[in-house]
């Protein structure tokens, strides 16, 4: 017997029995529903977290105080990091690989404008600040180098905080704020950037670090963090090197014991994904065992269902179907069931892979090679399900068959 | 007129070790079937003529002895050439009918074509070509459930049929019908017979048996008389006037196809010699 007429003939077994076949695939249904869910799931958040990560730039090196890793904790209050530090930094001698130097102070502040008060975080940093964190201008200018020399009292403000205070961007610009009891004219306005976890990237004051420092910092030295960018991501290495020996030595620290840590924007991203991919690969393998259960399922059915059919399975042999027609046939039938099962939980985790987003917010990012491996999966089960009933039908003995009743 | 015979079997014994005894369902039967004959085999339940027939029919291989079909040895065969001596030189009737409830008539009909390997057309048109033969050719689209008995039966015989087999076997073929479609069902065969085809009846039915031009008696897993032998085989002990009758009944039969065969179920029903 052919295959076209095999699989005409598994089909039409399992059209004759629908309230069945039904049952029988709902174990792999729901498994290739819930593998189809939680891969689409697990992809959008880390597309989600790597789209976030990437704006911040990955030629970028950050430089924090405290000897703990940047991402997990480990910041100590007492900050061991300077402005010197930083200037240091951007010294060509010291460090030819790096292409530019942020340092940051933070301070939380009152800004109010006319009647609007607003408590916000002031950052004194330098003017490269602009082309390291990638961010643009929404209105107006940043500041310049002499205004950081000159400690000038200007301001660039979150694009939040500017419709707080002036209620739109355009009519920031040109205007004055006051923070204590000092004035500053607002120069510019940062294009939106999101949030990025608790921390608002478009509510914040930026001006001088000198300004910072003299006038919120009571003419500290201390940052909280240097952003340290370089001009091709095969440089971060190098400058990562240069950084760490710079800073050691002026620290006069040996490796041992550092008294900051660095971090790269890509070993975060890595780590991120890294840390999503195994919780995918966790849920995905608790999917999977409905997989499982649902081929423990199909492979029960096709049993019974062998047993049903002796009579027919019997009268096949007695008019010439060889043993392999007739495992052929209940393997394609189990093949066909578990694929069907498949297609149905792919239905349907793509029906919820459009619906969710909605309802949670979470992105879920449906991919055509996974779909296309859960129907192999699917098969595949389908096959190791129905070796075992298609054999035993194969070796019935014609006359076992026919004489049951 | 034929050459070989179409069954020749030496000395066959089929025996099933059930572990503490073993059975002999078949104890030595020698038996010769040649080409246009219909016989009867007739024995009560447990006298082996099931297992007889699954013989014939190579649905079983036996034991012991020697089984030429068509004059080629089955004893040696395996599996897939059962399969395919099956599928073409065997046309089965069951008691059960054993039609599948999810095909119509023709394409149940086209089942034994379809494990031939023969394509849709041609099967197609062999099925309604063997429906035609048994006078269904106007139920093809029906299946099973929307037939009667004996036209569901006139369906497996339509099927048995279409590969144009060496051999019909029909097993007890009248089992589950009543006695118009028994009539009809005899009349049938009896016709295939008188078209040439080899026809072996299994049967414990004595009136159905002596529709069959040859009557072979078997009991206790031997060939107890064969009319074509005109005596018993062995010893007579057992035997009852069964034998007498079938001794009657064959030159009946005979008569009968000599006159002709459609007439050959009435005659049988009625349980008459007819002279013309």
């Amino acid at each position: 017997m052919n295959w076209a007429l095999t699989v005409a003939t598994a089909f039409e077994a399992i059209r004759s029995r629908r309230m069945r076949s039904l049952l029988t695939v709902l174990g792999i249904f729901i498994g290739i529903a819930s593998v189809t869910l939680t891969i689409g799931l697990g992809e959008g958040a880390k597309l989600e977290i790597t789209n976030r990560i990437s704006a911040l730039g990955s030629n970028l090196l950050v430089v924090m105080p405290g000897s703990g890793n940047a991402i997990f904790g480990g910041n100590t209050l007492r900050s061991t990091l300077t402005i010197e530090d930083a200037q240091m930094l951007t010294d060509s001698e010291v460090a030819p690989d790096i292409a530019a130097v942020a340092p940051i102070m933070m301070t939380s502040s009152a800004v109010s404008a006319g009647d609007y008060s607003w408590t916000t975080t002031a950052y004194g940093t330098s003017p490269q600040w602009l082309s390291v964190r990638a961010r643009s201008l929404a209105a107006g200018r940043f500041f310049t180098q002499m205004e950081v020399d000159d400690a000038a009292p200007v301001v660039v403000l979150g694009t939040n905080t500017a419709n707080e205070l002036f209620g739109s961007i355009e009519d920031a610009v040109g205007r004055a704020v006051l923070m204590g009891s000092a004035q500053y004219n607002v120069v510019g306005v940062l294009l939106t950037q999101g949030s990025m976890g608790l921390m608002s990237e478009d509510d914040l004051v930026v001006m001088p670090w000198t300004t910072q420092s003299q006038r919120l910092m009571n003419g500290t030295n201390k940052v909280a963090v240097i952003y340290v960018a370089v001009a091709t991501e095969g440089q971060l290495s190098q400058a990562y090197q240069e950084t760490y020996a710079a800073l050691l030595a002026s620290h006069g620290l040996t490796e041992e014991h550092p008294d900051f840590g660095i971090t790269s924007l890509q070993s975060i991203m890595d780590v991120v994904s890294s840390v999503t991919t195994l919780l995918t690969l966790l849920l995905t393998g608790l999917a999977g065992i409905s997989l499982l259960v649902g081929g423990v399922g199909v492979m029960n059915i096709m049993l019974v269902s062998v047993t049903e059919r002796v009579k027919e399975i019997g009268l096949r042999k007695a008019l010439g179907a060889r043993p392999s027609s007739i495992r052929n046939q209940f393997l394609v039938e189990a093949v066909f069931l578990a694929l069907f099962g498949g297609l149905l939980g792919l239905a349907l985790g793509y029906l919820a892979s459009a619906i969710i987003p909605g309802l949670i917010g979470l992105p879920v990012v449906v991919s055509v090679p996974a779909s296309l491996i859960a129907l192999g999966v699917s098969a595949l089960v389908g096959v190791v399900a129905g070796v075992y009933p298609a054999t035993r039908a194969a070796k019935l003995a014609p006359i076992d068959a026919l004489r049951s009743e | 007129m034929s050459v070989a015979p179409v069954v020749q079997m030496q000395d066959i014994w089929k025996t099933y070790d059930t572990g503490a005894v073993e059975v002999h369902a078949l104890r030595g039967v020698d038996l010769e079937i040649a080409a246009g004959e219909y016989v009867a085999i007739i024995g009560p339940s447990g006298s082996g003529k099931s297992t007889l027939m699954h013989i014939i029919g190579c649905l079983d291989v036996p034991t012991a002895g020697e089984y030429l079909l068509d004059g080629e040895d089955v004893a040696e065969l395996n599996e897939n050439q059962l399969a395919e001596i099956r599928n073409k030189r065997i046309g089965f009737v069951f008691q059960q009918f054993h039609l599948l409830p999810s095909l119509d008539a023709r394409r149940n009909v086209e089942l034994p074509l379809v494990y031939a390997g023969v394509g849709a057309v041609e099967r197609s048109a062999r099925a309604l070509k063997a429906l035609e033969q048994v006078g269904l050719s106007e139920r093809a689209e029906h299946r099973p459930g929307e037939l009667s008995g004996g036209q569901q039966q006139r369906v497996a015989v339509a099927r048995a049929l279409v590969t144009n087999p060496s051999i019909i076997l029909a097993d007890e073929p009248t089992g589950n019908l009543d006695s118009v479609s028994t009539n009809d069902m005899l009349g049938l065969l009896s016709e295939l017979h008188a078209q040439g085809r080899t026809i072996i009846l299994i049967t414990h039915d004595q009136e159905v048996a002596d529709t069959a031009q040859r009557i072979v008696y078997v009991r206790d897993g031997q060939i107890t008389a064969d009319s074509a032998q005109n005596k018993p085989q062995n010893e007579v002990v057992h035997l009852d006037n069964a034998v007498s009758r079938a001794a009657g009944d064959v030159k009946t039969a005979e008569v009968i196809k000599v006159a002709g065969v459609a007439k050959a179920g009435k005659a049988a029903k009625a349980g008459k010699a007819v002279v013309l």
